[in-house]
């Protein structure tokens, strides 16, 4: 469904040219969970903004459901089905979390149906609907609207670029169960970034990604023994720990 | 009233038929319909300037519309409508101005609005200006709006400006006297080479008084906006002027927040900011389908919604 041929991405450097993403190629199939992880730097972003046409490729093709997408825009992406979760979502005022409910879902959805997507993330929704999308704001709380506008929209393809980033270790622990819950009942497929065990546990499929290159690829029963206990699969305490150190 | 004064109408004032309650329009100079109650009494000046609007102390839940067209070319008029708001009452005022001007000349409404506030009384008043025509002619609105408030009571205004008009200057002067409470909320859209100024001067003369003035705004194309919003804190009060504006093309905007403390206890806050729309915001729509036209308009309703 998803195809990526010879993918490479270059941004200016102070010499020359920086290679972010090397000459990647990567599959996926229909209907896969498919979390992608590896070491910070990576490339691991800068590839969920190459699939959402936010960025282009250097050089190199992206094909999704069979049609070269590669000088496609993002707005026409979009409308063929791709959907993209932003790492730090973006916040607007005056438009309320059921303007942006229903502009994701292209349809003048009721207020009982966009309840329902923000229930689906644990939000009382009542609470929520009509609040501006603004600083009033959690990081948390504007992770799990970001993650509604996804479900709301109902695309072929999610792609979520590192959902446990930016929010408190309580709320993440409460998100994963959504990711968990996306797992058992989505119908598309789904490309989570993400350094999270609990995450890379209900994977179909892992690919590691380091210096703008796969380095493995594979079902979760072949790759995540290998990753356990490195920086691309923290459990939640490591990640709590770790946060602190750097503090 | 013909077709296009009440389509003119329908903008300026949400009026579909005539409305309910008292009201009075006025279309190209001349009182065109006019509606009193039991409480509400409306008299034109004996000089013919304008209208007295009298609501009786007490009055509740009761409205008052006084609309005003201009659909011929070249017409210019200052008019003064005075507000006498009884005690204890509770009203919603909605005046609005709109122009159609299809002509070469200019056409101008001066409006000048007195609100003498009675005690404890509660006003909504909301204002807004409309403009259309392709012609050369400019749409000119000068809006005065003057406020007294009495002990107690409490007045808010919605101001809204959303394109068609080529050139405003509003001005808006208040007083308030001990517990009275004034909220401001003013939306304005320029385009072309519009030009629009606000200029707020607030007086907090009572103890306790309070007021909250803030203007959403955004300046498309050429237009020019200048904000400027003056807070007197005279006794122990408290204010807040805000000015939020997004700047499009080759627009200006100068925003001048401006507080003065005359009372140690006077507790006084201004804010201003001025900025384009954030790419990350547009990118973000264009990945929910939006054409990044469709983005910006999106952004932009939200904002002066």
């Amino acid at each position: 469904m998803l195809r990526l041929e010879n993918i490479s991405f270059e941004v200016p450097a102070e010499e020359g040219q920086k290679e972010i993403i090397r000459d990647m190629s990567l599959s996926v199939e229909d209907h896969k969970f498919v979390v992608i992880t590896g070491p910070n730097g990576g490339g691991k972003s800068t590839l969920a903004k190459l699939i959402a046409g936010i960025e282009k490729p250097t050089s190199g093709k992206i094909y999704f459901q069979d049609e070269d997408i590669t000088d496609k825009s993002i707005t026409d992406r979009a409308n063929m089905g791709i959907s993209f979760a932003f790492q730090q979502p973006v916040r607007f005022k005056g438009i309320q979390v059921l303007d942006l409910l229903r502009l994701a879902a292209k349809k003048r959805l009721s207020v009982a149906d966009a309840c329902n997507y923000l229930s689906e993330v644990g939000l009382c929704a009542r609470d929520y609907i009509n609040r501006e999308v603004n600083a009033s704001l959690s990081g948390g709380e504007l992770k799990r609207i970001e993650i509604a506008t996804v479900l709301a929209r109902g695309t072929k393809l999610s792609v979520f670029d590192e959902p446990e980033a930016g929010i408190d270790l309580w709320s993440f622990q409460n998100l994963i169960r959504v990711f968990e819950r996306m797992r058992e009942t989505a119908d598309g497929t789904i490309i989570i970034i993400s350094h999270q065990e609990r995450i890379l546990n209900i994977a179909d499929e892992i690919v590691v990604i380091a210096d703008g290159r796969i380095t493995k690829q594979g079902s979760r029963e072949e790759i995540l023994p290998g990753l356990l206990g490195t920086a691309s699969a923290v459990d939640s305490c490591s990640k709590f720990y770790q946060e602190t150190e750097v503090q | 009233m013909d077709e296009i004064q009440k389509r003119i109408l329908e903008e300026v004032a949400d009026l579909h038929t005539v409305p309910e309650g008292a009201y009075n329009i006025r279309a190209n100079g001349k009182m065109a319909a006019r509606n009193t109650t039991a409480n509400i009494d409306i008299i034109s000046k004996e000089d013919g300037s304008g209208i007295d609007i009298r609501i009786r102390p007490g009055t509740k839940k009761e409205s008052v519309h006084i609309p005003v067209v201009l659909s011929e070319s070249g017409l210019k008029e200052t008019v003064y409508n005075d507000f006498y708001i009884g005690e204890d009452s509770d009203v919603v005022i909605v005046a609005g101005c709109g122009i159609s001007n299809c002509g070469s000349q200019d056409s101008e409404h001066d409006g000048v609005h007195r609100f003498y506030v009675g005690k404890n009384a509660k006003v909504r008043y909301v204002e807004k200006h409309y403009g259309e025509g392709d012609g050369r002619g400019k749409r000119i609105l000068n809006p005065v709006t003057e406020v007294y408030m009495e002990e107690g009571s409490s007045v808010e205004m919605e101001m809204v400006q959303i394109k068609g008009v080529d050139s405003t200057q509003r001005k808006t002067v208040a007083e308030l006297a001990a517990g009275a409470r004034l909220v401001v909320r003013e939306r304005l859209l320029t385009h072309g080479s519009q030009n629009a100024v606000s200029d707020y001067l607030v007086n907090l003369n009572g103890e306790n008084a309070s007021a909250d003035v803030v203007s959403r705004s955004v300046a498309q194309d050429e237009s020019y906006q200048k904000f400027d919003s003056r807070i007197v804190g005279n006794a122990p009060c408290s204010g807040h002027t805000e000015c939020d504006a997004i700047i499009m093309g080759n627009a200006r905007i100068l925003a001048v927040p401006q507080l003065e403390a005359n009372d140690i206890d006077a507790a006084l806050i201004h804010e201003a900011a001025i900025g384009k729309i954030a790419g990350e915001q547009i990118i973000k729509l264009m990945t929910l389908g939006l054409t990044e036209e469709e983005a910006e308009a999106q952004i932009i309703n939200g904002f002066l919604k």
